[in-house]
């Protein structure tokens, strides 16, 4: 017990890092996820092409080449990004192409028929969107994204191979320094608890979006 | 006046609508009839601008007007759907608003007391506040209605508006278009049913399937 309080405060302050990936990278690629999904159903071709492409090259290579490739990769062409900030780049580009994904699922399962009636009502496309095609999107997307936001959590471990001090990289830390597995015992305690509060709150968001069917 | 002149509509070279001429006077119901794949909707969906023609005029009061293009204000053309195509996300009440509040400017409060007389005029005011799912398939075209009647349109068209509802269903649905006639509103109907048709129309448009 004694041992587990000396510790936790490295842990908790490693949570704190993974938090703070974790909210900005939603901040970042749900907006940017669905303007990308927006992309991939409009009819300019070229437009799509990138994007597409854009979602292959995101979903096609692991996440952990990817924030290598941004940390370690970019300064020998001369970009350099500070860890926490390429830590960031990284999972956004990488959350935005699989939110994409799924908000172009949920756009394109809006039957044209509410399109229709909204133009015959003088709506334009960006009202009909933002009034009555996203609303719709997001009840239809909501377990999808949920299950991203559930692997987010988690995959923000990653971020301990550019040096980032998240929680998994606390739990190494002290585990090496003691010879204990105490650490990562606590470190998987963390994580479920970070889930659990994770999947209750993506409940309460369904449920409050179950007013209309 | 709504006039169609030498309308002519073409999906890739198989000719739908060849040449027609068709007018409605104001206050008149005119009913479209044929059978199914005679082109009925495709003609109503070029009257609504929901397809482009490939020839051919629109005149409303004698002045032309393209449905297709035609964004302003004036000569609007109402459109009851098939399936109504309420916003589920919305409730009756912003159904209806929605429209006149974002296209129409209107303010919150004038969009409502008018969309509350129209829903008093349709027997829908207890409705208010639901979602459509909530709503039997004839409140639903009544929404439907109260939501085209709120932007003011020249005229009201209706796809098959007997096709989704109760067959018992039907004398109302005459009743509603006949009460909506005595206030004005002129009214072009597609359907199938012929006596149906009948009963609502002061005049019949038969559209048959174009042999070419």
């Amino acid at each position: 017990m004694h041992y587990i309080l000396e510790i936790l405060p490295s842990l908790v302050s490693g949570a704190g890092m993974t938090l703070k990936i974790f909210i900005w990278t939603l901040i970042g690629s749900l907006p940017l996820g669905l303007v990308v999904g927006l992309g991939l159903i409009s009819n300019i071709k070229p437009l799509q092409w990138l994007l597409h492409f854009y979602v292959w090259l995101m979903r096609g290579t692991p996440l952990l080449l990817q924030l290598i490739f941004v940390f370690y990769g970019l300064p020998l062409i001369g970009i350099v990004f500070p860890r926490y900030y390429a830590a960031l780049f990284a999972f956004i580009l990488n959350y935005a192409a699989y939110f994409a994904e799924i908000f172009r699922g949920g756009l394109q399962s809006i039957d044209n028929g509410q399109y229709e009636s909204a133009r015959v009502l003088r709506l334009s496309y960006g009202q009909t969107i933002r009034k009555i095609v996203i609303p719709q999107v997001i009840k239809i997307v909501l377990p999808s994204v949920g299950n991203e936001v559930i692997n987010l959590v988690k995959d923000s471990s990653l971020v301990y191979v550019i040096g980032l001090g998240d929680l998994l990289r606390a739990g190494n830390v002290a585990t090496a320094r003691d010879v204990t597995l105490v650490p990562l015992v606590l470190v998987g305690v963390i994580y479920l608890l970070l889930t659990a509060v994770t999947t209750f709150v993506l409940g309460r968001i369904e449920k409050h979006y179950s007013y209309w069917k | 006046m709504l006039e169609l002149k030498n309308i002519t509509k073409r999906f890739g070279n198989k000719t739908i609508i060849d040449q027609l001429n068709l007018k409605v006077k104001d206050g008149e119901v005119l009913s479209i009839v044929g059978p199914s794949g005679a082109g009925k909707t495709t003609l109503l969906r070029c009257i609504t601008g929901l397809e482009k023609v490939n020839a051919g005029e629109f005149f409303i009061d004698g002045q032309p007007f393209d449905p297709y293009t035609n964004r302003t204000n004036e000569s609007v053309i109402g459109v009851v759907f098939q399936n109504f195509e309420l916003f589920p996300n919305l409730t009756v009440m912003q159904n209806i608003t929605l429209a006149p509040t974002m296209v129409l400017k209107q303010s919150a409060d004038e969009a409502q007391k008018q969309a509350m007389a129209l829903l008093t005029r349709l027997n829908l005011a207890d409705h208010a506040d639901q979602y459509p799912y909530e709503l039997s398939g004839g409140q639903k075209q009544r929404v439907a209605i109260a939501r085209a009647l709120a932007m003011k349109p020249n005229v009201l068209c209706y796809d098959e508006p007997t096709s989704a509802l109760d067959p018992n269903l039907r004398q109302e649905v005459e009743k509603l278009i006949m009460g909506l006639k005595a206030d004005g509103m002129t009214q072009i109907v597609v359907t199938h049913d012929l006596t149906f048709a009948e009963n609502i129309a002061d005049e019949m448009f038969h559209v048959e399937p174009n042999k070419a």
